[in-house]
């Protein structure tokens, strides 16, 4: 199929009704994170994963649907560049997390 | 990037220069999402250091949050409306659509806005608790993030006005701004989740 979404440039722009279908899909996972939340229906450990996995996946419908990314040798670049990233504060974050946690446990400070 | 020129693809050598224009733009968005990362971190960290203050289940309320998040998923819809018109070089329409993701950009910083001021003359303000410091920091960097997409807004609209066609360097411009406004929606995402909503169980 060739793709009408890509313009002359390589620069893939999508179109109203892909737009359209992650507007709905981001609407829809926000109104179930703000639900989950409100029902209070599930244990505090439980909320915390439903609600982790919800926002995971509202952000790759946005980076799918709104940013476009995606395979191809144009976007290559663009990929290593996010998987660096996304790597690089996944340490940032879990392992501030983590010493702090350490640190706050052996000064006793919890 | 070298690899791409040694390798021309049809059609995509001669503009070279306007995916690399995108690609530095997106690393530039690639060190924000560090700037971000960090400040998560310390927000994971502070994020039950209440010294005795207010805590979120007396600050949050699902009403506000809810509208700047739909304000600001609103936007991100409208500015891709926009850049369906620019490629199709409808310039009033995108205009158009520029001015109405400013506004609803516009809306949510004022939401944001007068929320800080409620908190600040309740007595909440950054300089309560460790955990108010950390939220401060956190969600005003990224409400001046959207400030200063409104400003680039405003200015492209500016520069829109009167011309009749959308030269490269134009696009570019709207194509940068664009992959800006959608990644801070993609922030505010992780924000409403972790900051507020995981607050708030």
């Amino acid at each position: 199929m060739s793709n009408p979404n890509t313009s002359s440039s390589g620069e893939s722009h999508g179109s109203v009704s892909s737009y359209l279908i992650g507007f709905v899909l981001a609407v829809i996972l926000t109104v179930l994170s703000f639900g989950v939340v409100m029902s209070h229906s599930l244990a505090p450990t439980g909320t915390l994963a439903v609600l982790s996995v919800l926002a995971l996946v509202q952000v790759l419908v946005h980076l799918h649907y709104f940013l476009h990314m995606g395979g191809g040798s144009e976007a290559r670049w663009n990929n290593i560049a996010f998987v660096f990233t996304v790597a690089f504060v996944s340490i940032l974050i879990v392992g501030t997390v983590f010493v702090m946690a350490n640190t706050s446990m052996n000064m006793m400070s919890r | 990037m070298a690899q791409n020129t040694t390798v021309p693809t049809a059609g995509h050598d001669e503009h070279h220069h306007e995916n690399t224009v995108v690609f530095g733009f997106w690393v530039y968005l690639m060190t924000d999402c560090i700037i971000f990362g960090s400040l998560f971190a310390t927000f994971a960290v502070l994020r039950n250091q209440f010294n005795g203050g207010p805590t979120p289940h007396e600050l949050f309320e699902f009403g506000g949050l809810g509208l700047e998040t739909a304000l600001l998923l609103l936007s991100s819809i409208t500015y891709g409306f926009g850049m369906i018109a620019a490629h199709k070089t409808q310039i009033s329409s995108v205009i158009m659509w520029l001015g109405v993701t400013f506004l609803l950009g516009l809306g949510f910083v004022g939401l944001e806005v007068r929320e800080f001021a409620h908190m600040i003359a309740d007595g909440a303000g950054p300089d309560r608790s460790a955990f108010l410091s950390a939220f401060f920091t956190l969600v005003s960097t990224h409400g001046l993030h959207v400030t200063c997409g409104l400003i680039w807004i405003v200015t492209l609209m500016v520069q829109l006005m009167g011309t009749t066609e959308i030269p490269e360097r134009m696009m570019n411009k709207l194509t940068c701004l664009s992959l800006f406004w959608h990644f801070l929606d993609i922030v505010w995402i992780c924000v409403f989740t972790y900051v507020y909503l995981a607050s708030m169980i």
